[in-house]
């Protein structure tokens, strides 16, 4: 099978990223283009061109192929708009080579640098503190006045917590952070706003890291000071845009599932009355939840070799956008798979990605979400939106998407 | 049913320990994959092959067992 779009004008080609219809749902065009060339290539702003994966399976098989490079500063990387591409090659760069823009063999030792901290024992420790953090702020909630901005009142608060608390960063300098991630993770912002954003993270990071080298504090940052001190495998730089890396996926992340999930859950009565009636779902219904949003779609990648795949020739060069809402909706892969249905244990969604890459901290992502959910769902058991779904404030125009506020009241 | 489990492919997700902890374990030392049975009973078939599936880095792998 030849793919007769490879030779096609830019202008022919489906425009990427493409817009959403539904607000819950990936964009519409993904099913058609799954069905007829899961593997597409796609026009991005600035005239550039990429190949767009949507199936499931051939999602999976190119994010363990090693011929595809995460390589931030390669200037075919795939992104929504020019100018983040630029920006990884500029100020985000000490950000991404600390990890996500490496490869093997230097990615795996990067990464062993940190395992420890996130494994499925070590997360499991945290529990009761994240408890005792999520208590606190459905409380704080149920306390004031209704309506109440979910994302403000529970959404941003608990991971911004829990993440500051394992790094060693002061919580009271959330404002700050997470004003400045919001801007890194927008691509409308304007290239100097973004650029501003990420090197004022950076230079907090670097005081933070700085005063830590000097004194060693019993925290995530610490510890990884003391261990590199041994392994030398991070410069001082390289420790600073980890830090970044960590504070900003620590939080922003999860804070759109909890306000996603919420919002999906409160939409489908009967499965949050499953989970009500079982809250040993909550696991599952987690899982589901994170399938069913998706929240980091388009993972960028770099071909550093031809590869033949799916009937098409990838070429060395070549950008490659995989689509995790893409996979992940794919009906070969999951049963119905644009309904929320939590009793479905798909586990084998992408929504953490896949490959060597797969989020470090999905188990410790996991335990908030299901934490968090388990709570208000318990302690608010009236509650409800206080705006129709069409009228939220959506991330349209993020890389992670989510909710900029969720009202509700019970 | 023999699980071979290659530590240096391993980065240390922990879906396999969240998908049958009777049988993968994370090293305390370095936080890989630790094999707690390397021949489970035929109980443990299908977590292990879904913990194999799974694996992001693809460091699990199942081998015919000849005994």
């Amino acid at each position: 099978m030849t793919d007769v779009s490879t030779s096609a004008p830019t202008r022919e080609l489906p425009a990427f990223p493409m817009a959403r219809g539904c607000p819950f749902d990936p964009p519409e065009q993904y099913s058609a283009l799954r069905a007829e060339r899961p593997i597409a290539r796609v026009a991005l702003p600035g005239d550039r061109t990429a190949w767009l994966v949507t199936r499931h399976d051939l999602l999976r098989q190119l994010l363990t192929d090693p011929r595809l490079s995460s390589d931030r500063t390669h200037p075919n990387l795939p992104t929504p708009v020019p100018s983040l591409q630029a920006q990884a090659q500029q100020d985000f760069a000490p950000i991404a080579n600390a990890l996500i823009g490496l490869d093997a063999p230097r990615h795996s030792t990067h990464r062993r640098m940190l395992i420890t901290e996130f494994t499925v024992k070590r997360v499991q420790a945290l529990r009761p503190r994240i408890q005792e953090i999520a208590e606190g702020c459905v409380a704080d909630l149920l306390a004031g006045p209704r309506p109440a901005d979910l994302v403000s009142a529970l959404s941003l608060p608990v991971p911004s917590m829990v993440i500051c608390e394992l790094l060693g960063v002061p919580y009271a300098d959330r404002d700050f952070f997470q004003s400045r991630t919001r801007t890194v993770v927008s691509f409308n912002a304007s290239p100097e706003d973004r650029s501003a954003a990420i090197r004022a993270l950076r230079g907090f990071l670097d005081e933070l890291v700085t005063a830590k080298e000097r004194e060693p504090s019993d925290d995530l940052l610490g510890r990884l000071i003391l261990r590199n001190r041994e392994a030398e495998v991070f410069t001082h730089e390289l420790l600073v845009g980890l830090a970044a890396l960590l504070l900003l996926a620590g939080h922003e992340t999860t804070a759109n599932m909890i306000s996603l999930g919420t919002a999906g859950l409160l939409q489908n009565p009967q499965q949050l009355d499953q989970l009500r009636a079982d809250p040993a779902l909550v696991g599952q219904t987690v899982e589901e939840l994170l399938r069913y949003f998706s929240i980091v779609d388009a993972i960028p990648r770099v071909a550093l070799a031809d590869i033949e795949i799916g009937g098409v020739t990838i070429h060395a060069g070549d950008g490659v956008a995989l689509s995790v809402g893409g996979a992940n909706r794919d009906g070969v892969a999951f049963g119905r798979a644009d309904e929320l249905d939590i009793q479905r244990g798909g586990r084998h969604h992408v929504a953490f990605g896949y490959g060597i890459h797969q989020c470090l901290g999905q188990n410790l992502a996991r335990m908030e979400l299901e934490i968090v959910f388990t709570t208000l769902f318990a302690r608010v058991p009236g509650l409800r939106l206080a705006a129709p779904v069409a009228e939220l404030p959506f991330k349209d125009d993020a890389t992670i998407y989510g909710l900029y506020q969720l009202p509700v009241t019970w | 049913m023999r699980i071979q489990a290659d530590r240096e492919v391993c980065v240390g997700s922990g879906q396999c320990v969240l998908t049958e902890p009777a049988v993968f374990d994370q090293s305390d030392d370095d936080g890989r994959v630790r094999l707690l049975a390397e021949r489970p009973g035929p109980e443990y078939a299908k977590t292990v092959r879904e913990a194999v599936d799974l694996c992001p880095s693809r460091a699990l792998s199942l081998g015919e067992d000849e005994g």
